[in-house]
């Protein structure tokens, strides 16, 4: 091998040439300095490829690019611009994303992003950068606790909220012993503490807890024998998404739906419909929204549908259009340029206005960043009682909003001042 | 009630019992895997992909066709045999001259591409599927209910092992593929179709891969990524049992499903770890496994 | 100069100018995932490259590194420099045990063994208190350099993550040409001969585990501070898959290939998020692209190309 002049440069322009390449393959990485015009950028960050894609992934993507439809945005004399990811529900992409979504591409407000450790690893981001974030998808009830953030609004669910309602609702009806099947890690292992103070706090039992691995545990076989054998009257499923569909499966192989109820403390419509209502029905759960509720919540499904049609809004799409909108109000009574600049000022204004919308009705954002909507415990229909495509739930307990979410002093909010 | 180690002896057994069951799906998966190795030196790593794709196919076959569970059963693994046969003739047919390494990092590959595609088409939710209503009730065995599906599980999991060890070791067709594997060039001079016969092997993997997914259907989930759920415990089993040994599969399948078991009751957060552990043990002490040849 | 051949010399000197000039046109976050993900796979390339082992479990040490750096400069408020070292002794520390227990097997049963002592490592984050379990270390602070450089800058941080990483990658290449390597060169070519001639094959294999894991910690460690977490990704074995990827891609056992490899991954994954659910079928679609045609991986095939090592 001799070294001519010849390939020396070509070694040399070969290596310059690929990384030269790059910006093309990371074109949104590179922008020339814009002209500034007043775009308001609302990202939406959540899970489309794994476990999360149904309750959350582009579902969410329609129903907040609905309120900017709802809204009226040219009318308003606004410009605004939906951007979505995957982040894959790993924390690190998620901080990637986001922090090239506010240094590089003016995005101004965060929405949606479920999975607890994605959500809280983002908190920080948020507030160093001044942005909004408007939380629908994850269930940490810390958000708005011991990790709150006054560029914060946890908009439509927690796991205090399910467990109460879910958890207190059950012993007021008479379920009270309770058996715990949990996946091992922050968020099970979170929902079955939030649920044991609360049934105890209504007057019931906990019989025990079997804690499995997560994730990647498929067969539940053994925890719901363990179940059975314990006498409670209750099965607490603190689990979520493909883990709380196969629980349940599984629960009426063995029988389990005979001798006790069964208690999804996380569920959405998504998932009773990929169960199916022979397995499903007879559940017990609890969201704050469903398409069929009332006339309002139907206008909006019939809105969004033709835009995702295998999969029925549940309480976080629903939270996104409701989220979306209200921010878009804020922006709109604050001015696009001010609204831009500061995120703390964007959220106090929320804060200030009542929030109200076709999903929620009316509602409240407190002091803590959490919005105060009621929240329901519905049973899965039987298949006699369906009557038609997604037809699968019945009204079984209404918890008003002010009875609904943890109390502001337990919280711990750092930054309230009492 | 007897108590063992401070359980109750009803439940222990419950337990033991579902680890068999556990055991019984562990033995099929890696059967196919085994064989694959066994046969054609193929880390096939797409086998959680595959067994997926059973349970899909039952599914498919259910709700765009109207055909139940029993003959899904049989159609189902020949449908995706099918599909074995021609990613065999296009792709893994290259790999054979190849180190064992890149076999394994190739059908890793492929198992990303088909995960990935059956996730963007159906989403990660899962579809229904329901026990086919002759086998649906529980059986009182006195210390447990036992699910009749479960057991059936146990059955058909059985027959289909034993009756591919026994073609494999015992009949003149099994001989010819032994030999094969060994000798290709002198088993073609013989006058057989050496390549077809490998080809028919994959698909024969890949086919017992699917009746696996088949026989899940009705209990797990069926989505998207329910094969990487259990690629890495069945990889596991294999190598345990020894890479190239049928029998050895088949043993160390039930055996851990009946180790998890036992964990499950005593230390359940362990349960997933545990077969890793056993794993490191074997390789440590006795690295061609437990029923393995020599390397 | 640091053995490189001359045409290796000039690509050096290209990627030195490339790492200082590239910031002020490209994003310096995702620059520093780039370098990060570049010294893990440098770290893997050795092992696999030049020893032969292919190690399937890598991540157990970019992880615990990650965590340890994370969790001294939270809790302990250290200079970063001491945290990023506390990273890659972990690193060593583990890939020692580790190491020790799987270096006696070879090829197939190498990888199964050390994915499974991974997925146990794996198992220890997610149990462990100090870990954070799913929550993983969060609002870790960038802190200090040697006492005085503040990392919160974004381009400050960028420098010292380069200087890591070009340290990172010359004491690879170090190692690599030195009479060390050499005889790692002749174990990976017929072991029983370099036995014959005196050398203890198993400790020769066990010091260049340990290097290398010794460095994916520092990768590590350098990266929690970056984002200022560490998380259950870090030791899932997907992140073991995704280093093979790279540097698979970028090309096995080439001296600018894991970089290489790193820049295309790392910009893919960012390019393609946007696309939601076609990032893995892409990811697998490479992988087997590689493995049919493409198997020097595109450092390599360069290389071969211009008929020069690379």
């Amino acid at each position: 091998m001799t070294l001519t002049r010849r390939s020396a440069l070509k070694t040399a322009a070969a290596a310059a040439a690929l990384p030269a390449a790059a910006p093309l393959v990371g074109a949104p990485l590179w922008r020339p300095a814009r002209a500034q015009a007043p775009t308001i950028k609302i990202g939406v960050l959540n899970d489309q490829s794994g476990p999360y894609t149904n309750t959350g992934g582009v579902t969410s993507v329609v129903c907040a690019k609905q309120a900017l439809e709802d809204f009226g945005v040219a009318a308003k004399g606004l410009k605004v611009e939906v951007i979505s990811a995957d982040h894959q529900n790993k924390p690190d992409l998620a901080v990637s994303i986001t922090r090239q979504w506010f240094d590089r591409d003016g995005v101004d407000m965060l929405l949606d992003v479920p999975t607890s450790s994605v959500a809280l690893a983002l908190q920080s981001v948020c507030r160093e950068k001044n942005k909004v974030y408007l939380n629908a998808g994850a269930a940490s009830s810390a958000l708005t606790g011991s990790q709150c953030s006054p560029n914060f609004v946890h908009w439509c669910y927690d796991t205090y909220m399910l467990s109460k309602s879910t958890g207190g609702a059950m012993v007021k009806a008479g379920g009270d012993s309770w058996y715990f099947l949990t996946a091992d890690y922050a968020f099970g292992k979170q929902l079955q503490d939030d649920t044991s103070t609360l049934v105890k706090a209504a007057g019931g039992k906990v019989l025990g807890a079997a804690p499995y691995p997560f994730p990647g545990t498929t067969d539940f076989s053994s925890f719901l024998v363990q179940a059975q054998a314990s006498g409670a009257k209750v099965l607490g499923l603190a689990n979520a998404g493909g883990d709380t569909v196969n629980s349940i499966k599984q629960a009426h192989e063995f029988g389990l739906n005979g001798s006790m109820q069964i208690a999804a403390l996380l569920m959405f419509i998504n998932d009773v419909h990929a169960l199916g209502l022979d397995t499903a029905g007879g559940l017990n759960l609890t969201e704050s929204f469903y398409w069929d509720m009332n006339d309002k919540t139907r206008a909006f499904t019939k809105r969004v549908l033709p835009k995702t049609p295998n999969n029925y809004p549940n309480m976080i799409h629903a939270g996104c259009y409701s989220a979306a909108l209200h921010y878009l109000k804020a922006v709109a009574d604050m001015g696009a340029a001010e609204a831009k600049k500061d995120g703390v000022a964007t959220v106090s204004r929320m804060k200030a206005m009542p929030v109200e919308d076709d999903c929620f009705g009316t509602s409240k954002i407190r002091e803590d960043g959490r919005n105060m909507v009621a929240s329901y415990l519905f049973e899965v229909k039987t298949p006699a009682e369906s009557k038609g495509p997604w037809d699968y739930y019945k009204l079984k307990v209404t918890t008003p909003a002010d009875e609904a979410w943890r109390p502001l002093a337990d919280g711990h909010c750092s930054f309230i001042k009492t | 009630m007897i108590m063992i180690f401070g359980i109750p002896g009803p439940l222990l057994f419950g337990q033991l019992l579902l680890g068999l069951i556990n055991g019984a799906f562990y033995a099929m998966l890696s059967l196919g895997l085994a064989v694959i190795f066994g046969m054609l030196n193929i880390i096939n790593f797409a086998h959680g992909s595959l067994f997926m794709m059973g349970a899909f196919a039952s599914w498919m076959l259910l709700n765009y066709l109207g055909i139940g569970y029993f003959p899904a059963l049989i159609l189902a693994p020949l449908l995706v045999g099918i599909f074995g046969i021609i990613l065999e003739k296009t792709i893994i047919s290259r790999l054979y001259k190849l180190d064992h390494l890149y076999g394994l990092l190739l059908t890793f590959g492929l198992s990303l591409v088909i995960e990935g595609l059956f996730r963007n088409a159906y989403g990660s939710s899962g579809m229904p599927y329901r026990i086919p209503n002759i086998l649906q009730g529980a059986t009182n065995l006195g210390f447990m209910y036992m699910p009749n599906y479960r057991g059936w599980v146990v059955v058909a999991a059985l027959v289909v092992c034993i009756a591919t060890w026994a073609i494999i070791e015992k009949t003149p067709l099994g001989a010819t593929l032994r030999a094969a594997t060994e000798n290709a060039p002198l088993v073609q001079a013989f006058g057989v179709n050496v390549p077809r016969l490998i080809t028919l092997t994959y698909a024969g993997g890949v086919a017992l891969a699917a009746f696996a997914g088949v026989l899940a259907a009705p209990i797990y989930s069926v989505n998207p990524n329910m094969g990487s759920n259990f690629i890495n415990t069945v990889f596991a089993v294999v190598v345990i049992g020894g890479m190239g040994s049928i029998m050895g599969s088949i043993i160390t399948g039930f055996g851990l499903g009946v180790i998890e078991g036992l964990t499950k009751v005593f230390y359940p957060q362990a349960s997933a770890t545990v077969v890793f552990l056993v794993m490191v043990i074997v390789l440590l002490i006795r690295p061609r496994g437990l029923f393995g040849k020599a390397a | 100069m640091f053995g490189f051949s001359r045409a290796q010399s000039i690509a050096f000197v290209v990627m030195v100018v490339l790492i200082a000039v590239c910031p002020y046109v490209l994003y310096p976050v995702f620059l520093m995932r780039v370098l990060c993900a570049a010294l893990f796979a440098c770290a893997f390339n050795l092992i696999i490259g030049y020893v032969g082992l292919l190690s399937f479990g890598h991540a157990a040490f970019f992880g615990m590194g990650s965590y340890v750096a994370a969790w001294t400069m939270k809790h302990w408020h250290v200079d970063a420099s001491v945290a990023i070292i506390f990273g890659g002794l972990t690193g060593a520390a583990l890939g020692l045990v580790l190491g020790y227990l799987a270096i006696r097997r070879s090829g197939i049963y190498f990888a199964m063994i050390t994915l499974a002592l991974s997925q146990m490592v794996y198992f220890f984050c997610l149990e462990a208190p100090f870990t954070g379990g799913e929550d993983g270390i969060q609002q870790v602070p960038r802190g200090h350099v040697f006492g005085f450089i503040d990392l919160s800058n974004d381009m400050t941080m960028y420098w010292v993550v380069s200087a890591v990483f070009l340290a990172g990658f010359l004491l690879v290449h170090r190692i690599i040409h030195s009479p060390f390597g050499q005889v790692l060169k002749g174990i990976r070519e017929n072991e029983p001969r370099a036995t014959s001639l005196g050398y203890r094959t198993d400790d020769y294999k066990l010091i260049a585990f340990v290097l290398s894991c010794m460095i994916a910690g520092i990768a590590g460690g350098t990266k929690a501070l970056v984002f200022g977490i560490a998380t259950l990704t870090d030791v899932h074995y997907s992140t073991s898959g995704e280093v093979v990827l790279t540097t698979l891609l970028g090309g096995l056992g080439t001296v600018f290939g894991p970089a290489m490899g790193a820049l295309v991954v790392t910009s893919m994954e960012n390019y393609l998020a946007q696309f939601g659910a076609w990032v893995t079928v892409t990811q697998g679609v490479i992988f087997i692209i590689c493995v049919l045609a493409f198997r020097r991986g595109i450092i390599g095939e360069l290389g071969a190309f211009l008929k020069i090592s690379l």
